[in-house]
């Protein structure tokens, strides 16, 4: 086998951004770890395989904690750590409401902010309360 | 079980380098050497004696290599592991370790910072992390924020329990003549102060100062034979769980679970055998976490454990005497200054803020959001 046959096409990065890039929030599945795994690596953190399968999540979630930080120049934002429900924790903002509106438990849908100049895409939220 | 026994190694000098605000283009280099002058004079050595050196410093890439050029010791052992704020509290352990192998048989560690005079920004730049730079928090305040939070979600605990630790903090200050903060602080002035990331103000989170230190290890053999004023290693644990806040596996249980129980079983040792504790508060609700973690009062309770004075001078425990670097000096590492106010508590030297009867002490590090956890525990000769 050549040696470079082994070099990896897409880092975990590269899949990633183009899963959001597309409007999907995407993870890493590894069945030796047992569940999900995020962010993605080249391979399952404890078990050490190389068993890491993408999946597209359903981008729902819940607020596990969140802050509101309050600049010295410009307006205070949200900064929240969102459990998505297929098993994993992100870091994120919720969008469309008072930061300080947002709330630990509060039920939140993914959306993709859009690529922008020299800033790749990434995943933010909005409030999906009284959604199922 | 960590291989390192029980009082092997001592601490036999500590001494700050200047702190506060210090002369202009003073390098953190040469603060290290002035805290290694200082506290080879407190151990009564000399630089001819050291054999080991271990550092670290945001400032400072290869810091190790730089203070060896600096003090001339081309063939003294090394060690510049770098975890953050608990660095320090690991190199004791390392030290023991490296000294009960024969590697080293004089480790000074230290440590020096000019964040105060280059900025926050110029003395520990954030690395590029694209699951979390794009939504701004503003590290390392934020990951502290969402770990108050929860904290309050799930115990019921209050802003007001997050004030008493600043004004306990402030009170120890004020009993110390090193202390950066002159002037005494009441709850509603922490709750008052500027937000920074909710729910924690300027005076929730700790002072932005340049300083730096050392101690000097040696063997307790060494110790003995010199006739130091020693302070023993009874024990040491670490735990890094996680880096970035995202991957904390709990944010109101930190790896001090892992850290402390290591150290009290190596001392032979529970909460209730320590006199005097010195806490990393980097940010108001450390305390609260690290007095749960190390087993001071049940998970949750750290709030009221806090309130009504209870960790201030004259409360049930002695937290953080010097006033922390909350209220003391924080120059962005700090757990060098954890060991340097044991140790002297343990010696006795404190004046004002002295602790009666201070034969052990617990010194608990803390480096990068709640990261990485390292828990050094010391006693005086009578523990041994």
């Amino acid at each position: 086998m050549p040696p470079d046959s082994r070099l990896t096409k897409d880092s975990p990065l590269t899949t990633y951004l183009a899963h959001l890039a597309r409007g999907e929030l995407a993870y890493q599945f590894s069945p030796s770890a047992g569940g999900a795994v995020f962010y993605p690596r080249v391979i399952a953190p404890r078990t050490g395989k190389a068993d890491l399968e993408w999946r597209v999540s359903k981008g729902l979630g819940t607020v596990h904690s969140t802050t509101v930080v309050h600049p010295q120049q410009g307006e205070p934002y949200n900064v929240a750590l969102i459990d998505i429900d297929e098993g994993f924790r992100m870091m994120s903002r919720v969008e469309d409401i008072a930061p300080a509106q947002v709330k630990i438990g509060m039920r939140v849908k993914f959306r993709t902010h859009k690529a922008e100049g020299d800033e790749p895409p990434y995943p933010v939220f909005t409030s999906a309360e009284g959604a199922a | 079980m960590n291989g390192l026994t029980r009082g092997s190694a001592a601490i036999i000098g500590a001494a700050e380098s200047d702190i506060g605000a210090v002369a202009a283009l003073m390098s953190p280099i040469d603060l290290m050497a002035q805290g290694i002058h200082r506290a080879l004079e407190d151990a009564g050595l000399t630089l001819a004696d050291i054999d080991g050196v271990f550092s670290a410093t945001t400032q400072a890439r290869t810091s190790v290599m730089s203070l060896l050029e600096y003090l001339g010791l081309p063939d003294a052992y090394t060690d510049s592991t770098i975890v953050g704020g608990s660095s320090f509290e690991i190199h004791v352990a390392h030290a023991q370790a490296a000294i009960a192998a024969g590697l080293c048989s004089v480790a000074v560690i230290a440590y020096g910072s000019t964040q105060r005079t280059v900025g926050r920004r110029g003395a520990s730049p954030r690395e590029y992390n694209p699951y979390e730079t794009p939504f701004k928090p503003f590290l390392p305040a934020t990951a502290y924020a969402m770990a108050a939070n929860r904290h309050m979600h799930e115990f019921g605990t209050t802003r007001e329990h997050l004030a008493a630790i600043a004004v306990a903090a402030r009170e120890w200050a004020l009993l110390n003549p090193a202390a950066w903060e002159k002037k005494s602080l009441s709850i509603s002035d922490v709750l008052n102060a500027r937000m920074i990331s909710e729910p924690l103000t300027v005076r929730d989170c700790c002072l932005v100062t340049d300083g730096g230190g050392a101690i000097v290890m040696v063997s307790a053999d060494r110790a003995r034979a010199l006739g130091a004023k020693a302070v023993y290693v009874l024990g040491c644990g670490q735990s890094i769980t996680h880096a970035t806040i995202t991957s904390m596996p709990d944010l109101t249980r930190t790896g001090a679970i892992q850290s402390g129980a290591q150290a009290y079983r190596m001392a032979g040792m529970t909460a209730a055998d320590i006199k005097v504790a010195a806490l990393y508060d980097a940010f108001t609700i450390n305390t609260i976490l690290f007095l749960e973690d190390l087993g001071f009062c049940p998970k949750g309770e750290g709030g009221r454990f806090v309130s009504g004075g209870h960790i201030a001078p004259k409360g049930g425990l002695a937290v953080n005497t010097n006033g922390g670097g909350l209220s003391y000096c924080h120059p962005g590492m700090y757990g060098l200054f954890l060991l340097i106010e044991a140790v002297r508590q343990l010696r006795g030297t404190c004046g004002a803020r002295q602790v009666a009867n201070a034969e052990t002490a617990i010194v608990h590090g803390n480096g990068g959001v709640l990261s990485a956890q390292a828990t050094v525990i010391l006693g005086n000769a009578s523990t041994l």
